[in-house]
């Protein structure tokens, strides 16, 4: 009850807001921040009361919901999704706080932001699939109206290809899922929708599980968004308003690679491993591609755009590492993701509301009117390259070393991508801070203020935290990502399915050395 | 040769009809002797909608048949009595304002609308080709009327014109097809029908596909699938938009009803003859219906292409032919009562005295000036898609697992490409009303009784959305 409770709290401020009057912006706003903050301790509450010692899903609760199809209100959390959780009220207030300054139609803002953190939240802790599409779809609506509404010039086309574009993925998911669901019938007897009760008997054969994984693949590929299905996200971050990109870079995006690892890891083991080499040449091309494209962007937040693809590509990779290191890396790249390139929206938010414009060639000396400003880009500019030390560092190594256990060549094509990374990123921050400009309007620049240095204090600690003593991260994820890999292990497979596969030996003795890793590992 | 011994009537099974009729009648004399102020009519309508729609439940145990199987009380047409009765008092409800804004003051108004819920409830309950040809002609004859009911409007006229000629035309198909089939098996009678295929005994296949064929053409007409969907967009919009919001729900819901039981029951041995065809029918229903929706600028003539669009997802109901399939047609009718006489709700409010107001540009700014009835919009719109958490993603789901469960997954997953297609005209609405400035002043003539449709589709919507359990399992 307490996970709904917390789940629910940003909808029900957002009902709450309803009864002020829109005049009073500042108790709006204030309200706002107020809820956000409270759901973002409670669910540091339930991070303090999580136990990382099992996979097992926990804050656990069930009841039915519609009886007559087997559907529950399903909900738990396990070391996938804690972390996740925890940063979606993370950024969700952060993002209330970062829109301070929004102008119209503030009630509005503030409701539409409070509905979309409760609709983020619940992708994350259900656990049926019907409430799963049910919340999965629910978050378009608010983040269609936040960059539609409050958004660039060309807002309204992207919020539609932004919605539209996510659409065709989840319909056809909708369609795998009701397949499943008649399939688990067949087999049990048991018509229902619980995620837990189809993982346990969901029993396909490989050819059919590979039609039901891209019908999954395909909603989650356009969500994170894999190459080639990403050129929504260009459009989507450049129009959104600051605090749109930053939930749509730190959440979003996530709510896409978490449904790989929540859904086709479990649900379909064999073909999640067949389909390896798919993802991973995928993945290597998104990582260079978006790090090529990412180097000739002239507006900033259309760089930083590109180079989410591209970090989106490393979280891919480690996720079908399908070993510990892989997944460890990618789980923990994803809150790295969510941090620094959240980071790097609001700081590029924080010279457009001074400049108004985005374009690098119209900076430049920034260092000299904004010292402050400049070391936190500093930070967070080198914390999204990988510099050791920095949170990026960890997540990236965890992933290449997953990798490369599977396969040297997409690892080092990967590791290109880091090297194009320091690049794009360190060409960007030069262009923008050191070289002269001729431009008086740089002059007129002011440095961070408080708000704007308590927005960004708390990434900044988080960076070096993660980056110097990740532990406690990687131990929440511990248990259930040693979990997920025995599942996908290929000795896993119900006997007679793997004889007729046409697994590549190469990774098969790949993965058959980190099981024996594994096992002594834990002897 | 025998006489024909005339059959036991069955009053308690035609409860329902009879409450209707007498109500009906009653306010076509009460008419005469009441003044202009025709509201009283509204209210006695209703009341007897509401009888009705009770008095079926006359039978404790289930299916009762009756008139030597040529009428049926089971869930299914208890169920559909009850979506009947709903969308006729929305419709009605609706009217009230509207008619005196429009000058329509002829009491027969609401006597019509009884009448042709009588035939609806007549068409659900039907398992006998006569008496379903009985139906739907009651059906058709009081909509006629009703779309030519603003006699001076030349767009009415027009409409209820065009209506009546092709709708003629189309009952000559569908009794022409009925005869056919009468040829071939012996039977107007559906369970003798199915018996006769089943056991083989067809006197002609060429003269039974022949009626088939007819009668495919005969339904399509009547719930606007394409082909047959020409007449839809004009009459949409040159009726009254009640009767618009009405033709487009209760009307539709008979027909699917007999349309279901005349081919998934009756004819469903010979599924392979109009399988194939009838699934050609609701692919090119999604498409034209949606495609042609994009493009519209009229609210009006807009939601007569996406009721196209849904005429093609129901009639995936039907091509599953189950249970399952029957009872997602009804749930799916019920989610789209409440959606689209909410969303008409909502047009004619926004109309004004002397000028409908019907532009979908005229909506920009809608979101910041009146927030309620925008956000209602939006939701009856995306309800519409069939986004979660509202009543028609509930229907959708429904609907596609019926056909899922026996196998129709190309099928399917057209529908849902489809609806991704209806998402894009839908939110263009939404993005006038909440991304687009004010243009045009609004004028809206807020009527308590327009405002309480509103209000009940706004319930009826996220409460079959939310917690769609209780009449999940009504309908089943």
């Amino acid at each position: 009850m307490f996970l709904t409770f917390v789940t629910f709290l940003p909808l029900l401020g957002a009902f709450a807001l309803a009864f002020i009057p829109k005049e009073n912006e500042g108790t709006i706003k204030q309200a706002a921040l107020g809820v956000a903050l409270v759901d973002f301790v409670l669910s540091l509450g339930l991070w303090m009361g999580f136990d990382n010692s099992t996979h097992a899903m926990q804050f656990e609760f069930s009841t039915s919901w519609i009886g007559a199809w087997g559907v529950n209100y399903h909900v738990g959390i396990d070391g996938i999704s804690l972390l996740l959780y925890v940063m979606t009220t993370f950024l969700t207030a952060f993002s209330i706080l970062v829109s301070w300054n929004v102008k119209k139609h503030v009630k509005e803002y503030m409701m539409a932001m409070l509905a979309l953190g409760t609709g983020m939240l619940g992708v994350f802790i259900a656990l049926d699939l019907f409430l799963f599409y049910v919340f999965w779809e629910f978050q378009l609506v608010p983040m269609y109206i936040i960059i539609g509404v409050w958004g660039g010039p060309r807002r309204i086309y992207a919020a539609v290809k932004f919605f539209l574009y996510t659409a065709v993925g989840s319909l056809l998911m909708l369609v795998a899922i009701i397949w499943i669901y008649f399939v688990v019938e067949d087999a049990t007897g048991v018509f229902t929708t619980d995620l837990i009760f189809i993982t346990k008997h969901l029993d396909v054969d490989l050819g059919t599980q590979k039609w039901l994984w891209m019908a999954f693949f395909l909603a989650f590929a356009i969500k994170v968004p894999m190459f080639p299905f990403h050129t929504w996200l260009p459009d989507a971050h450049v129009e959104a308003p600051t605090a749109g990109s930053v939930i749509l870079a730190g959440v979003l995006l996530k709510m896409g690679t978490y449904g790989f690892l929540r859904f086709n890891l479990p649900l379909f083991p064999h073909a999640s491993y067949e389909f390896i080499p798919f993802i991973a040449t995928l993945s290597v091309i998104g990582i260079v591609y978006g790090a090529l494209v990412a180097m000739v962007q002239e507006d900033l937040k259309k760089l930083v755009a590109y180079s989410s693809v591209s970090h989106l590509g490393f979280v891919m990779l480690g996720i079908f590492a399908l070993n510990e290191y892989g997944l460890q890396g990618a789980l923990l790249q994803n809150l790295n993701h969510g941090i620094s390139t959240g980071a790097l929206f609001f700081l590029v938010g924080v010279i457009y509301d001074r400049r108004h414009t985005r374009l690098i060639k119209e900076f430049g000396g920034v260092t000299n009117y904004m010292p402050k400003f400049a070391i936190c880009f500093m930070i967070v500019t080198l914390s999204s390259i990988g510099l050791p030390g920095m949170n990026g560092f960890i997540g990236e190594f965890l992933i290449l070393l997953g990798m490369f256990q599977v396969n040297k060549m997409y690892a080092a094509g990967a590791a290109l991508g880091v090297i194009l990374a320091a690049c794009y990123m360190l060409w960007m921050f030069q262009r923008v801070m050191f070289m002269q400009s001729n431009n008086p309007e740089n002059e007129k620049l002011t440095d961070l203020d408080l708000r704007e240095k308590i927005l960004i204090a708390p990434m900044i600690v988080l960076i070096f935290w993660i980056g110097l003593y990740p532990k406690p991260f990687l131990k929440t994820f511990d248990a259930s990502v040693s979990h997920l890999v025995t599942i996908v292990s290929p000795d896993n497979f119900r006997p007679g399915k793997i004889g007729g596969s046409h697994a590549s030996t190469k990774i098969d003795k790949a993965l058959k050395k980190i099981e024996k890793q594994t096992h002594k590992k834990s002897h | 040769m025998n006489m024909i011994p005339a059959p036991e009537i069955d009053f308690v099974s035609l409860a329902p009809v009879l409450v209707l009729s007498v109500f009906a009648m009653g306010v076509l004399v009460l008419d005469l002797f009441i003044g202009k102020n025709k509201t009283i009519l509204a209210y006695i309508s209703i009341i007897g909608l509401f009888i009705s729609a009770m008095s079926s439940f006359g039978h404790a145990d289930l299916p009762v048949s009756s008139f030597n199987g040529a009428y049926v009380v089971d869930n299914v047409s208890i169920f559909f009595t009850f979506v009947f009765a709903i969308s006729s008092a929305l419709a009605i409800l609706l009217s009230i304002n509207y008619n005196e804004r429009v000058g329509i003051k002829i009491g027969e108004y609401y006597a019509l609308i009884l009448f042709c819920t009588v035939g609806m409830i007549v068409l659900c309950s039907s398992t006998d080709m006569i008496m379903i040809f009985l139906g739907i002609e009651i059906v058709s004859i009081s909509l006629y009327i009703l779309a030519g009911i603003r006699r001076t409007d030349q767009r009415s006229n027009e409409a209820a014109l065009k209506y009546f000629l092709l709708g003629a035309f189309a009952s000559g198909f569908l009794l022409y097809g009925m005869a056919l089939v009468y040829g071939a098996t012996g039977s107007t009678k559906l369970a003798e029908i199915s018996s006769t295929l089943v056991a083989g005994g067809v006197k002609s296949q060429a003269i039974l596909l022949g009626g088939v064929v007819l009668l495919m053409i005969g339904f399509g007409f009547k719930i606007a699938s394409v082909p047959f969907h020409m007449w839809a967009p004009d009459v949409y919009q040159g009726a009254p938009t009640p009767v618009t919001a009405f033709m487009a729900v209760g009307p539709k819901a008979a027909v699917l009803a007999a349309f279901f039981r005349v081919f998934a029951d009756g004819l469903h041995d010979v599924a392979a003859s109009w399988e194939t065809a009838l699934m050609a029918v609701a692919v090119l229903s999604m498409f034209v219906g949606n495609l042609g929706a994009i493009m519209q600028t009229n609210i009006k003539r807009l939601l007569a292409y996406s009721s196209v669009s849904h005429a093609g997802y129901l009639l995936v109901a039907i091509i599953a032919k189950n249970s399952l399939g029957a009872s997602s047609l009804g749930f799916y009718m019920l989610a789209y009562a409440f959606t689209t006489f909410g969303a008409f709700a909502i047009v004619i409010i926004l109309g004004r005295k002397g000028d409908e107001n019907l532009e979908i540009e005229n909506y920009s700014g809608l979101g910041y000036k009146h927030p309620l009835l925008a956000l209602s919009m939006a939701i009856f719109l995306l309800s519409l898609g069939g986004l979660p958490p509202f009543a028609g993603f509930v229907g959708k789901f429904y609907v596609f697992s019926a056909a899922l469960k026996e196998g129709y997954v190309m099928l399917v997953v057209i529908a849902v490409l489809n609806s991704v297609v209806s998402f894009y005209y839908y939110l263009k609405v939404i993005v006038y009303m909440y991304m687009t400035e004010q243009k045009v002043e609004f004028q809206p003539t807020f009527s308590p009784y327009a405002l309480l449709v509103v209000a009940i589709a706004v319930l009826g919507t996220i409460q079959l959305g939310i917690f769609p359990g209780p009449v999940i399992a009504l309908a089943q």
